[in-house]
This record gives structure tokens, sequence and C-alpha cells, in this order.
């Protein structure tokens, strides 16, 4: 249960929590005056009384009493056990008044239903009850189930997809759900549309409602007719209804927005606030979806817009619309924005909204949050609209009053707006440079990320210095949680502008000992580069880095760039080798050196990495200081019998080196060659992982290493021939890439053509074997039972014959050449027809008795989120196809590229094909299998056909 | 970009001092999964705040706007370039009409009367865009609306009065 974050509320009654009957407004300003207050202690008594007076009938006040008395137990329960007990209770009392059809209580079950709803327990079987209330012919029935159909009515996308995955998933109560919903969805499409045309305007209101907050594509367009004549209802509060009922409409089905266009500009002549803010809403929604309703607006519109905001402009005090001296901040901030739509990239617009903007930036009182709240928008607006320099300085000195004002909420604000003013007028951000740095080091967590943001596009050549100067001054005392983001950013500072190399190095050293926890691998990886590429300071960087160890030895990306410089440069470190002018003299003995790396193997917190570090560092160190050798010997050894089969291999390994291997031993540890910065840099971009360790593993013939690494990813692909474990086979197709590269490629597309040809014979095989399905019956959109059984043989046949040969001999030639190269011993044929990835039979996708549709599947390696799908089409019917189009739907999370087809026309009988190649990527790979909706338009005869349908027959684990 | 990204408001979340939910209100789609997580983050956030902070969260790529009266937490979740200040507002709106509708409105009003402060925001909100701005006019729909509750109940009584005399 999500909400109960706390539990020490669970402790105390409820009753006993005296901020409960604390008046909410007490404290703040408001505007209302007659309100009668009263001891807030006896507001808990005073219940019984409000329900008596405002409930007359005794069913009512019973129906209310019950319902208080299952909140009251609920708030009652000491912990969330007893909560759900008595929620459980409740729900089957509720299910089995459902199941007898109590129509008395509906409404109280119903609301009993909202508060379990609202505390988080499943009510999925209240829906169908809802529905009951609103068919029900009264208002107060009406009400409460229109609101509980907003408010149950909610796992949409969820339940869809339920209806088009495999049966074989889901139990069975789900299916009923599902189908259970769908008719809830049907059935309240229906009552909607009779609600919306009822004589009492109210019930039209609630429907309008629910439709504006809850109606899917498909309600929309069915009943967007009815809410576009709403529009022009008597009532205006029907009209505001209607309105905002059409945004959500036009942003469902952005096709419907040319018919909402007039309707909406017409609103845009009302007087009542209500409809022109809704009205101003439509039209700006409108403008985003439709370019010709920008044009139309834009044309017909500007000129009575500035003219509106004009007259709220001016408009004497009105009680009804006043908030705190300022006639309706909504009105103005809704036609600021529209006439900011209006005005981008329209220079006579932008003109013509120039007088009222300078008159609202300057006239605006900026004491109270209302008025901030409209400079604010008005700022954007002259930010957005065509240039005007002089209506420019006027904002940008608003944003900087904003940015020196006590109060967070608008120096937040300012912060927020600088960052768009940066493109318009960089020097005039740079002016508060100072002011935002004070930001960055502001108590509240909002504001120091916004203004580090903005610090962070500020930063250039000129500036670099003295600003990393200062944010690393602040990492020293920043919180905790903010050192991450800080770090972050300084580093991508430091990276981006730093101007030489020593700069870069000390601004680094300074940063891993201030935050080393917080620096990812990647910056560190990308600061041991820029190390080994600076040859001259080789001795300056070993230095400084063993001064830094002496004091945040804690750090443990610090201790890594440590313990890899002193091996490979340690004797500089000693020898005081290429001391610069700026250096403090220093005097480090051999075994000082060693003692750093000793410790920090030695450490608790040490982890792999850093260990398997120190190890390396230690065999260099033997090399190169050999007065230490038998102490080194002695530290390598004491990891022999590490549990760590990493460790304790390097450790035995090493050892043997220092003992045996004499001769050899100064070639194998010789210096690291320049890592080349481009090579990373490049590599970083690709974001493969590039680790240093493994680099220098590499150097020192660790042949086994690699082996190991190897090893892993080919275990997980020969797992894979079990066929039930989607998960490994991502992984190693990741390695498979990373190993083969680009060489893989080609054998896979071979692959898939291969399969493709095969495939193809087949289909012509059977097209031309069944010639009197074709030509007996010709009538679309319908499957015949004879094209069913067709299809079904068909599918076995391909799953017999499509996925076995082509595949293999494809790859074999191909792919086997690069992973022979790398696995010699291993047995090679196994994981050979692994390489392409599994292989999917292909399947008969759609078919009717015109037109038969084929899907093949193929993948590219090290993307198994993605499904590269050739579909064929086949004519079967004895006439030519001609504009041809294939469409095709999926949902949210799946995404779909269609490239486009091979041809628009289809000749008849099978005599050949249309291909077109779709991309579908799967978000929820491995969990959720693909599905799709197809439509298909063409001509037969100079006649327009379409033909719908949805394939859920795909693979499983696509 | 996805059309409905264009919503103002995404959801209203009322969440009481002890992270309990009084009322939540989503205009985007989000799935009873993601409801739960998404008061659960939240209620982290916010709740720990200090008082003098500033009233906006940012979290998952939105800004969540709060204010706090009394015991009781507002929260609206806008996009990033939406105006922060006028929600604010909005949230002021919705906290003094149900001020006006109750009485000096207190947590245990709307623990209560949950469906009351549903409808009132019913008034004010669709589709997440802000329906009315006359605290009086909503005032004066909703009380409209209630009486004609009260009538069809009062009808109900007396009628099932009249058929109680009638089979005595």
């Amino acid at each position: 249960m999500g909400q109960h974050t706390t539990g020490s509320d669970r402790a105390i009654p409820h009753f006993q929590d005296g901020p409960d009957h604390e008046s909410l407004l007490v404290g703040h300003s408001s505007q209302i005056m007659e309100r009668t207050s009263k001891p807030s202690w006896n507001r808990a008594l005073d219940y019984g009384c409000k329900i008596c007076l405002r409930g007359t009938s005794y069913c009512f006040l019973l129906a209310c009493q019950v319902k208080r008395d299952m909140i009251r137990a609920i708030r009652a329960c000491k912990t969330a056990a007893e909560e759900r007990a008595v929620v459980r209770k409740e729900c089957a009392a509720i299910r089995s008044a459902v199941s007898e059809n109590d129509q008395d209580y509906r409404h109280r079950n119903l609301a009993k239903l909202m508060f379990i709803h609202m505390l988080g327990y499943p009510t999925h079987f209240g829906q169908m009850e809802c529905l009951k209330l609103i068919a029900s012919p009264g208002f107060p029935e009406k009400r409460i189930g229109y609101l509980g159909l907003m408010l149950l009515l909610d796992e949409r996308q969820e339940v869809l997809m339920l209806v088009t995955n495999s049966l074989k998933q889901y139990p069975l109560y789900i299916w009923f759900y599902a189908f259970d919903y769908f008719s809830v969805i049907s059935k309240s499409s229906s009552i909607l549309l009779r609600d919306l045309n009822h004589s009492n305007q109210y019930i039209v209101g609630l429907a309008l409602c629910a439709l504006g907050n809850i109606c899917s594509a498909e309600m929309a367009r069915d009943l967007a007719p009815e809410v576009e004549k709403l529009l022009q209802f008597r009532d205006p509060n029907i009209r505001k209804k209607a309105a905002l009922c059409s945004i959500r409409i036009v942003r469902k089905v952005p096709d419907l927005a040319e018919n909402f266009i007039n309707p909406a500009a017409s609103l845009l002549k009302e007087k009542h606030h209500g409809v022109l803010l809704t009205g101003i809403q439509l039209c700006t929604d409108l403008c985003r979806v439709s370019a010709e309703a920008l044009e139309y607006f834009r044309k017909k519109c500007t000129e009575g817009l500035v003219k509106v905001l004009k007259d709220v402009v001016n408009s004497p005090y009105a009680p009804e619309y006043d908030i705190s001296g300022i006639a309706d901040p909504f009105l103005h901030i809704r036609l600021l924005r529209l006439l900011r739509v209006l005005g981008q990239g329209d220079a006579d617009a932008s003109d013509c909204m120039n007088d009222i903007l300078a008159q609202v930036a300057t006239k605006t009182e900026s004491n109270k949050n209302a008025g901030n709240a409209i400079l604010y928008e008005c700022v954007e607006t002259i930010m957005s609209i065509e240039d005007n320099s002089g209506l420019r300085v006027l904002a940008i000195n608003i944003l900087g009053r904003f940015l020196s004002n006590r109060d967070n909420n608008i120096r937040y604000v300012a912060l927020n707006m600088l960052m768009k003013a940066i493109t318009v007028d960089t020097q005039a951000v740079q002016r508060h440079r100072p002011t935002i740095l004070e930001c960055v080091k502001d108590s509240d967590a909002s504001i120091r990320k916004r203004a580090l943001e903005l610090v962070y596009l500020l930063v250039n050549e000129s500036n670099v210095k003295p600003l990393t100067k200062e944010l690393i001054e602040y990492l020293e005392v920043s919180d905790q949680e903010f050192k991450g983001d800080l770090t972050a950013k300084i580093c991508s500072i430091v990276e981006k502008l730093s101007p030489e190399k020593i700069w870069y190095i000390d601004q680094m050293l300074k940063v891993l000992s201030e935050a080393g926890n917080y620096v990812k691998d990647e910056v560190w990886h990308a600061l041991i580069v820029v190390i080994t590429n600076a040859s001259n300071l080789h001795g300056y960087t070993v230095r400084s880095l063993y001064r830094a160890v002496q004091t945040s030895g804690e750090k443990e990306t610090l201790v890594r760039v440590a313990v890899w410089c002193i091996g490979e440069y340690g004797e500089m470190l000693v020898n005081n080798v290429g001391v610069l002018d700026v250096e403090e003299p220093i005097t480090v003995t051999e075994s000082d050196a060693v003692d750093v790396i000793e410790v920090a193997i030695k450490h608790h917190t040490t982890d792999l990495t850093t260990r398997a570090m120190c190890l390396i560092a230690l065999l260099k160190l033997s090399c190169r200081f050999p007065t230490c050798s038998q102490r080194i010997k002695d530290v390598i050894v004491q990891d022999k019998g590490n549990l760590v089969l990493e460790l304790q291999q390097r450790s035995i390994e090493f050892n043997s080196i220092i003992e045996k291997h004499q001769n050899i031993r100064s070639a194998l540890v010789e210096r690291m060659p320049v890592l080349d910065e481009a090579t990373y840099s490049g590599r970083r971009a690709g974001s493969l992982p590039a680790a240093v360790s493994t680099s220098q593993g590499a150097a020192l013939n660790l042949s086994n290493g690699v082996a190991k690494a190897a090893a892993a990813p080919l275990v997980d692909l020969l797992d894979l021939s079990s066929d039930d474990t989607p998960a490994p086979s991502s992984s190693g197709n990741d390695f498979l890439q990373d190993l083969l590269g680009v060489d893989l490629s080609p054998a896979s597309s071979q692959a898939g053509q291969a399969q493709k040809s095969g495939t193809d014979v087949l289909l012509d095989l059977l097209s031309i074997g069944s010639p009197s399905a074709q030509d007996s019956s010709f009538t679309p959109n319908a499957l015949s039972k004879s094209s069913q059984d067709d299809k079904t043989s068909m599918g076995a046949l391909e799953r017999l014959s499509s996925p076995s040969a082509p595949s293999i001999q494809a790859s074999s030639p191909a792919g086997g050449s690069p992973m022979m190269d790398l696995l010699d011993g291993f047995a090679s044929g196994p994981p050979l027809a692994e390489a392409n990835g599994p292989a999917y039979p292909s399947v008969v996708a759609f078919e009717s008795n015109s037109l038969r549709v084929m899907f093949n599947f193929s993948k590219q390696p090290g993307n198994p989120q993605t499904t590269i799908i050739e579909a064929t089409f086949m004519n079967k019917s004895s006439v030519v196809y001609t504009d041809f189009i294939f469409q095709a739907a999926v949902p949210k999370f799946l995404q779909l590229h269609l490239d486009p087809a091979s041809s628009n026309s289809l000749p008849e009988s099978g005599d050949g094909s249309i291909t077109q190649k779709l991309r579908v990527t799967n978000s929820q790979h491995g969990k959720k299998a693909l599905v799709m909706r197809i439509r298909i338009n063409y001509k037969a005869n100079s006649k327009d056909t379409l033909e719908e349908g949805q394939i859920s027959n795909f693979p499983r684990d696509l | 970009m996805d059309v409905e990204d264009f919503t103002m408001i995404h959801f209203v979340l009322l969440i009481s001092r002890q992270g309990k939910v009084r009322l939540t209100k989503w205009y985007s789609p989000y799935s009873q999964k993601e409801r739960t997580k998404v008061l659960r983050e939240l209620s982290g956030l916010i709740l720990t705040r200090g008082p003098k902070l500033c009233n906006f969260v940012e979290w998952r790529g939105f800004k969540v706007v709060y204010k706090r009266y009394a015991s009781l937490y507002f929260c609206m979740c806008v996009n990033q370039d939406d105006n922060e200040l006028e929600i604010l507002e909005v949230i002021h709106h919705f906290v003094e009409i149900l001020d006006r509708y109750f009485g000096s409105v207190c947590e245990l009003d709307l623990i209560f009367n949950f469906h009351k402060a549903y409808y009132i925001l019913d008034e004010i909100l669709i589709a997440g865009e802000l329906q009315e701005s006359s605290k009086k006019t909503v005032a004066r729909l909703v009380a409209a609306q209630d009486s004609l509750v009260e009538a069809a109940k009062e009808e109900a009584s007396s009628l099932s009065n009249i058929i109680a005399q009638a089979t005595k």
C-alpha cells in the first residue's frame, strides 16, 4: 500500500489527530468574508447535524450513516493488516449486494467503493455498478454513477492489452474482467450519447464532464458531433464544459480538429468568463495540433484577442473575479498564452500585440503571487514572439527583479525562465551570474537544481576557471544528496571546456578527493586516458595523487586513479622526475609508494575492481622497485586463497611471475602505451563500457582474463537453445555484438534473406496449389471457414520448414569466421545457430478471401527489443489491386516504424507480391508479446476496399 | 510528441501530513500500479520538504506544484514549461471554494464528504484544464445540483410514504 508511508500514525487513533479538525484556510489570505468560523474542536460533533440538515430523508441518512461507519472503522484501524481486514469484509458485502442486484443501496455501495479505491484497493468489480447507476433515470444516481465511472474506470491500456494477448498467459477471471470492461466502454458510450441530449442541463453537464475526463479515442470519434453541437448550447455553463470536452477529443483524435475551428472561434467573442476561458484554451490546443487552425486564428482572431486582453487589463474592480486586486488572472494568463502561440513565427501578429504586452509588463502589480503569475506568462510570451528589442529588455529586467526576490517560488521561476532567455540574450543572463551562482548554494533542493542547470549553460571558455573554482569549493560543503548532480556537472564542464591539460588534471583531482564516490566510471577512465597522453605531466600527476590519497584515502575512485598512476609512474614519484615550478618538493621512498597500495588493498571497504588494480600495480612496482620486491611478493601472496576467483588467480599468477619468470617480468610489466583519446571518446559515445582495467590486463597478456569474459556469455548462449529463457538472450547478443562488431550484421541479413526466399517459395507453392479457393468467392472483410483451415495448415507447414535449414546454412560461412578465431578450442556447433539470435517461425498474419499477409521475423543481434518484420502481401483474387496501402497500429509499449512498401499495386492471383519492412521495438520485451492492428486499403476494379484485422499470433518472445 | 502531453494538469492529489491520500484525480492515463507508485514517490518527496522552501518539486521530468493548508497537502502535477505560479492560484481557488462550500473546511470534511470534494473539483477542472474562474459560479452550480438531489430524495420518501399508506 503506497499511501501508508509513515508507520507512526498507526499508533494514534485518528480522532485524536489534531490537524484533522484544523481549518485549512487558517493563516492563508482569503477573500471570503461571509464565513462563519467555528471552534475547531466540536467539528467532529457537527457532523451529525450537518448531515441532518442536508439530508432530509431517513433513507439517505441511513446510507450516510453506514458509509460513515465504514470510514470510521477504517480510520480506527491501527495496523495495515486490520485495515485490510475491514476492507475485505466491506468488499465482500458489496460484492454480494452487487450479485443480488440490490437497488436501494447501490449508490451507497458505490460511495464506499470509491473510498476503498482511494485507499488503493482493487475495485474493478464496481464498474458495472457505475453503469447501472448512470443508466438509471434519476439525477442523484447519475451523479454518483458518473463520479464512480471517472474514478474506477482507469486501467484502460492494461485491460485493452489483455484482450489482445494470448489466452494462455492470463487466468480466466481476468478474461471475464476484460470482456466486462469492454461492455462497460461500449455501454457507457451509448448512455453518454443519450445523456448529452438530455433535457436536464445538469445531466448534460455530468455527461460532458465524464467524457472530458475519461474518453478514449473511440468514444471521442463517436461523440464528437454531439459535443460540437453543445458548443452552441443556450446555457454558458454547458458551453464551457463542451469546450473543455472538445479539448480532450482533439487531443485524442487530432484529425477532428478542423471540425472545431469555427465553433471555437465564435467562443472567443463570448462575455461569460468561463466560456471565454475554456474557448481560449480550446483555440490554443487546436493551434498546437493543426496548422490550419493556427493560420485561421492568426488571421481572424489576433486583433480581437488583443482587444479582449486590453479590456480585461483595464477592467474595473469585479469582486466575482478579483484575486489580490487583479481581475481574473486566469483569463489574463490564458490570453497571453494564446497570443504567444499566434505571435510565434509571425511578425504581423507579433506587432499587433506589442503594445498590450508592454502594458501588462509594466503595469501589473508584482507584490502578490497572482500578479507575478501574469508577469511570468507575459515574459514568456515576449521571449517567444518575433523580436522586439524594447520588449525583451523589459522582460529581462522583470526576470532580474524576480531573481532578487526573497520569495523562493519567484526565484525558482526566474531561474527557469532565464534558461529560456539564454537563447535570446546570453549577455543579459551572464550579468546575473553571481546571483545565479549563489542560488546553487541555496538550501532549497529545487532551486539548487535549477540554478546548477543554468550555470552549466552559462559556462564558456572565458569564465570556466572561476566558475569551476566556485563550484568545487561548494562541493566541499554541499548536501550529500546534491553531490551526485553537482559532481556530474563539474566533471562535464571540466571535460568540455578545459583550456589545458594541467588544469584538467588539477580540477579532476580536486573533484575526486572531494566527491570521489560520486564520480562515474567513465569520468575517471577518461582522466586516465588524458593522463597517459600528457607525458610531461606524469611526474606531477603521480605526486599530486600521492598527496591527495594521503588525505582522502577513502574515496574509491581517487584511490583507483592513484593506484593506477603509481603502478605506471612509480619511479617518477620516488625520483622526482619532471618537477614543475608550481610544485612543492616532496620526498617519497619506494616503500612509501608501496605503502599506499598496500593500505588500499587491505582497506576493508575497497571493492573488487580496486583490489584487482592494486595487484597489477604491485606487480609493476615489483619490477620498478627491486628493493621492495620481497615485500610486494608477500602482499600479493596474501590473496592466493581469496574466495573471489579473479583475485585468487591474479595473486597466484603474479606470484609465480615474480618467483619464476624474472627474465620476462620486465617485458611483461612495461609501461602502458599511450591510450588513444579519439578511440576512447568514440567508444564512450557508442556507450560501450570501456574498462581501463581490462585494457591493462590485455597489455599484461592476461589471456585467461579475456577468455573468462567470453566464456560467461557463451554459457548464456548455450543455455538459450532450451528456448525458455528470453532474458539471457539479450546479454548474449549484446556481448556478441561487442565481440564481433560489424562482422555479424551481414551474416544476419543474409540469413534473413535466405529465410525469406525460402518462405516465398513456399508461399508460391501454396497459392498456386489452391486456385479453386481464390476464384470461387470474392467477398472482402470476411474470413471464410475454408480459408481459416487453409491458414492453420499453412502455419504448420511454415513452422516446419522455415526456421530449420536456411538460417543455419546462411550463418555458418559468414558468421563463423570471427567466432572461430576467438573461441578456437570451443565446440563451434551449437552457438553458431544462435549467433543471429533465435530464429522465429513466420506467420500468416492476416488472411481473407482476397488477401493474405505473411510476416517474417528477424532480429538484429544486440538489440533484442527490436524485431524486424518483413510483411509480404499476396493477392488471392483475380483482379489487380491498385493504390495498395498498408497501415498498422500498436499499443503504447511498442514502437513501430514502417519502411516504404516495394510497390503500391498488387498483381492478381498471387502473381507477385508487395513486401514492406516494419520495425517494432518492444519496451516490455520478455514481458509482453507483440500485438498489432492492421488496416489495408486498396482499389479492386476501381472500387475502394478496406480490410482490417488484429494480429495476435506473433511468436511468443519477440 | 504525444498529443496528450499538452494536458495542463496531469493529476490532482490531496495528501495528509501523515501520508494518507484524501483525494486523487487523474487526467492523464496511469494504471493502478503506476498510481500507487506515484503516490508513494510524491508523498516521500513532498512531505519531507521544509516549510520555507519553494512550492515546486521536479519529478520524472514533470513539475509537481504543492501547497500545504493546515494538515493537507494539495498537489498538482504539470509539465516542465507550465506556469507554476498560476497552478498555485488554481490550488488556492479550489481551497477557497471548498471553504465556502463546507464553511471553514477542514480535513475531516474531506474525509467524510469526499464525494462532495470530487463534485466541486469537477466543476473547476475538466480534462486537466481550468473550467471556471468565478468562485461564485462554481458554488452556485454545485448547490443547484445538491438541491436536485435533495428534491429527488424527498420525492422518493414521500412516494414511499404514500405506498406505505396505501398498502396499510
